[in-house]
């Protein structure tokens, strides 16, 4: 114990456990409130896409803010994810409160797969072709998906499992299913930020910044490119998996260029760079079309023109690259005028 | 055995022979300039010898080992950092950050420890930030560590860019007008610690100049390059009084 | 329908994608920016000649030219607007990309709050009557399709050739610091390009639906897509690229429809822009630009 305490400097300890502490108490909240009825099953909906779109948007961010490369296709390994999983749910025949965790990870895997076949040849080219050959991909697995048979073509797929087995409390359903995303989620954010203060994703993010210096300074740059295009293609999927057996029915036309281009702006939004500013911007995307339901036919409209603004008059987005500190706020707080001291980032 | 040689170095773009028959030894610890009217093809020498371009011609030897055909990021693991003519740094990267870029492929702990934060992430990350440290208060440069690198003043950037290729723990140092810019004060300055990096480093510098006196002032040898071609080889002295690299810089009879 | 026809219409499909593909080439050449909006440029072309044609009741060459002009216009605005500012900053590309993307999204959506996104039916544009060549029985919307186009590229060819505005214009593509210390506006350049870009779409929008009369706020988007994988394949910032790609990428589609597989058109389509890209990435006629070091 000793050593380990030495190793890690206590500030980062401090932080961590208060970090975890806070999540602990957001989920008992969540989870109480949905048990005393409070949080109707409507609500636990919007909540659980807000999840959902935290874990899009934060690995979306990692390719496109960290790596600095606009990928299209995200919705294209969210639907690979989605597809995966619910066909295995739906084939598998075990029970299914085994075959849903096994779905969610054969959906990030499967979608990893795919990215590895796509990123390896499309990576090698700038910025402007990679964005393009995803959108095409994103077309493709449109297409694919409508032609086969076993994916249910145009039609669809129907009667995805919910996440235990029929009979079981509405109540307890929610609760569960809310547990599973708001942990998955917590889990994304957790590695995503990990990964980004590490050696790796120093790497990545000297790539953005310039990659002939990076690739002067020994770093490998195909190798972490396709590293960042894999991370975020196995969330997607794995949010693709939670979003199949949330909605329980899968359309192929739900996972068009119209969805990748709502989790961009969302990554936009909240800065591309910032891990917290994505959470954020979800969290607001979310919310704000449920509560402008009225102006539902001009949600699209909206968003375009926010879009827009937001790169004309702040590219940076909400919180650019840096990420919201709690103990940077709360030192600012507490310390004097004058007093206060820059703090390290929680 | 010379650190880094080539024999008929040369490329070929579309029709233009950029460079052609370039031939030069580069010995332990020496400091070389490499000198030439603009345009004469020594940024282009800089991009063969770390791989950006591809000989047509020539080969290229690091510790007498074939470098040609190389990629960039194995030739500096081999043992070639360089610096750039317009200074290309990590721009939103803090001070310390970037030279730690330099330092990631000769880390160890895996990306399971990156991400989950593992005790092997702890240490080497210690390790690596004192040794970061250590390398910026070579230039001075350690105060500005928490410092974005856009935010630096000019001269400070150029010493960082320096810092960041040493960091590579390089064999050979290859610098783009490093003097670029520089008030005499600096460029001094500038000739100290390239001297005090030789020796403290044990590396081996081959550098790019425009200022002659830096030139004159810093390098054991000189090769001067005229139209991808070298057209004089040797000492400061020798060099100097060479009627062809006068002419090439006044440009010719 | 025999294999020569489905190719003589993959030819005036082609054509189409080529004058489209020509705006897309045009702007990337001397901006960099692959415009999204480009495609949308189709369906407000379409719309306007609809309002002219079946709202206002107006003679064909007027519905023409006041769609070119009104589309002139809105890619004017949009440049100057949107993109021109990020250009004037020096903004990153990705920053670019994006904007041109919610430009995109913008004009989908506003042409679809406006006039729904039910098909609007638009018959009658082009006179429609088979015509004999050879053996074969062609339409005289495709053949209209067809010497329109070629009519229009020869023109713009001699424009980029010839005139003093198509001097500046190959100036500025190529640097354009340079051809400001020469007296060439850079910024009036690069609007004259999107004017003369969004025309050749607004045209490319009335042959269009010449041989497809529906039209709904999307109908850009796809078709957008497909002319910027002509560009692409033609090799972009190229004109007679823009115009090999187009014809390559419409005869592409027709084969695999007259192959019983019209609905892998998209896929083959973007299939093919995957293997230009990892083949020959600066396309058929392109050539190959290193970043300087």
């Amino acid at each position: 114990m000793e050593k380990k305490t030495k190793l890690i400097p206590k500030g980062k300890l401090v932080s961590y456990g208060v970090n975890l502490l806070l999540l602990a108490v957001v989920y008992a909240a969540f989870f109480a409130l949905m048990g005393a009825g409070v949080i109707n099953r409507y609500t636990a909906g919007i909540i659980t896409m807000m999840f959902i779109n935290i874990i899009l948007t934060v690995s979306l961010n990692l390719v496109s803010g960290f790596l600095g490369q606009l990928v299209l296709g995200h919705a294209g390994f969210m639907s690979v994810g989605a597809y995966t999983a619910a066909l295995f749910t739906l084939h598998s025949g075990l029970p299914i409160t085994v075959a849903f965790p096994v779905a969610i990870v054969l959906a990030g895997v499967m979608a990893a797969a795919f990215s590895v076949i796509i990123g390896v040849p499309a990576l090698r080219l700038r910025g402007d072709y990679l964005a393009i050959i995803t959108l095409g991909f994103g077309e493709i697995i449109r297409v694919i998906i409508l032609a086969l048979d076993f994916t249910g073509g145009a039609k669809g797929l129907r009667g995805i499992p919910t996440i235990l087995p029929s009979g079981s409390d509405a109540t307890v359903l929610t609760q569960v299913k809310f547990s599973y995303v708001f942990w998955l989620a917590a889990v994304t954010v957790m590695i995503i930020w990990a990964f980004v203060r590490s050696r790796h994703g120093r790497a990545v993010i000297a790539i953005r910044e310039d990659e002939i210096a990076a690739e002067a300074s020994g770093v490998h740059t195909t190798y972490y490119k396709l590293l960042a295009f894999i991370m975020a293609a196995f969330f997607a999927g794995v949010a693709g998996a939670l979003y199949a057996h949330h909605i329980g029915v899968l359309d192929p036309g739900n996972f068009d260029f119209n969805y990748s281009v709502e989790i961009l702006l969302m990554a936009v939004l909240g800065g591309l760079g910032s891990i917290t500013g994505s959470i954020i911007a979800a969290v607001v995307l979310t919310i704000l079309p449920e509560a402008l339901r009225d102006f539902a036919d001009y949600r699209m409209l909206i968003y375009a023109l926010i879009l827009i603004v937001v790169m004309l008059f702040k590219p940076s987005g909400l919180m650019g690259q840096r990420e919201f500190s709690l103990s940077r706020l709360v030192k600012r707080l507490t310390a004097g005028k004058g007093k206060a001291k820059p703090g390290k980032g929680a | 055995m010379p650190v880094l040689e080539t024999e008929n170095l040369g490329i070929t773009f579309g029709g233009l022979r950029a460079v052609e028959n370039v031939h030069f030894a580069l010995e332990k610890e020496q400091i070389m300039g490499l000198i030439g009217p603009n345009g004469a093809g020594k940024t282009t020498v800089f991009n063969l010898l770390t791989g950006v371009y591809t000989p047509t011609e020539g080969q290229i030897k690091l510790d007498g080992k074939s470098i040609v055909g190389k990629k960039t990021y194995q030739i500096t693991k081999a043992g070639i950092a360089r610096t750039f003519q317009n200074i290309r740094l990590f721009k939103d990267m803090t001070v310390l950050d970037n030279v730690k870029v330099a330092m990631n492929y000769g880390m160890k702990y895996s990306f399971l420890s990156g991400i989950f934060s593992l005790p092997g992430y702890w240490r080497e990350e210690a390790q690596v930030e004192q040794r970061a440290l250590e390398l910026l208060s070579v230039f001075h440069l350690e105060g500005n560590a928490g410092d974005l690198a856009r935010n630096l003043p000019y001269g400070q950037q150029r010493k960082l860019e320096i810092a960041r290729a040493l960091a590579a723990r390089p064999k050979v140092l290859l610098l783009d007008e490093p003097a670029a810019g520089m008030n005499p004060t600096e460029t001094m300055e500038l000739m100290n610690t390239i001297q005090r990096i030789r020796e403290q480093f044990q590396v081996a510098v081959l550098l790019i100049e425009h200022d002659m006196s830096f030139v004159m002032g810093i390098c054991e040898h000189i090769v001067v390059l005229d139209y991808g071609k070298i057209i004089a080889s040797g000492s400061p002295e020798v060099v100097r009084n060479d009627p062809k690299v006068i002419a090439a810089y006044l440009g010719g009879e | 329908m025999n294999l020569i026809s489905q190719i003589f219409n993959g030819l005036g499909q082609g054509s189409i994608y080529a004058l489209v593909a020509l705006g897309y080439s045009m702007v990337y050449g001397i901006t960099q920016l692959i415009n999204f909006a480009h495609g949308d440029i189709i369906m407000v072309g379409a719309y306007t000649t609809y309002v002219m044609l079946i709202l206002a009741g107006a003679p064909l060459w007027a519905a023409v030219i006041v769609s070119i002009v009104f589309c002139a216009l809105v890619g004017i605005v949009i440049d100057q607007v949107a993109y021109q500012r990020l250009l004037d900053k020096g903004a990153p590309r990705i920053s670019l990309l994006i904007t041109a993307i919610g430009v995109s999204m913008f004009l989908q959506n506003l042409y679809q709050t406006i006039f729904k996104s039910d098909a609007k039916s638009i018959s009658n544009v082009l006179p429609s009557f088979p015509i004999a060549v050879g053996g074969l029985s062609i339409s005289s919307v495709m053949l209209i399709t067809i010497v329109v186009s070629l009519v229009l590229m020869g023109l713009l060819q001699l424009l980029v050739k010839h005139t003093r505005i198509g001097k500046a214009m190959r100036a500025t593509s190529e640097d354009a610091a340079a051809a400001k210390l020469m007296g060439i506006s850079p910024r009036a350049t690069i609007a004259f390009t999107f004017g003369i870009g969004s025309a050749l779409a607004a045209v490319g929008a009335v042959l269009y639906c010449g041989a497809y009369p529906q039209i709904t706020p999307y109908m850009g988007s796809m078709l957008g897509l497909k002319a910027f994988v002509a560009a692409v394949l033609g090799g972009i910032g190229s004109i007679p690229g823009a115009m090999l790609g187009g014809i390559l990428i419409g005869v592409a589609e027709s084969l695999t429809t007259a192959a019983g597989l019209s609905q892998f058109t998209d896929a083959v389509v973007f299939g093919i822009l995957i293997l230009i890209l990892l083949l020959k990435p600066a396309g058929l006629l392109g050539k190959n630009v290193k970043e300087k070091v």
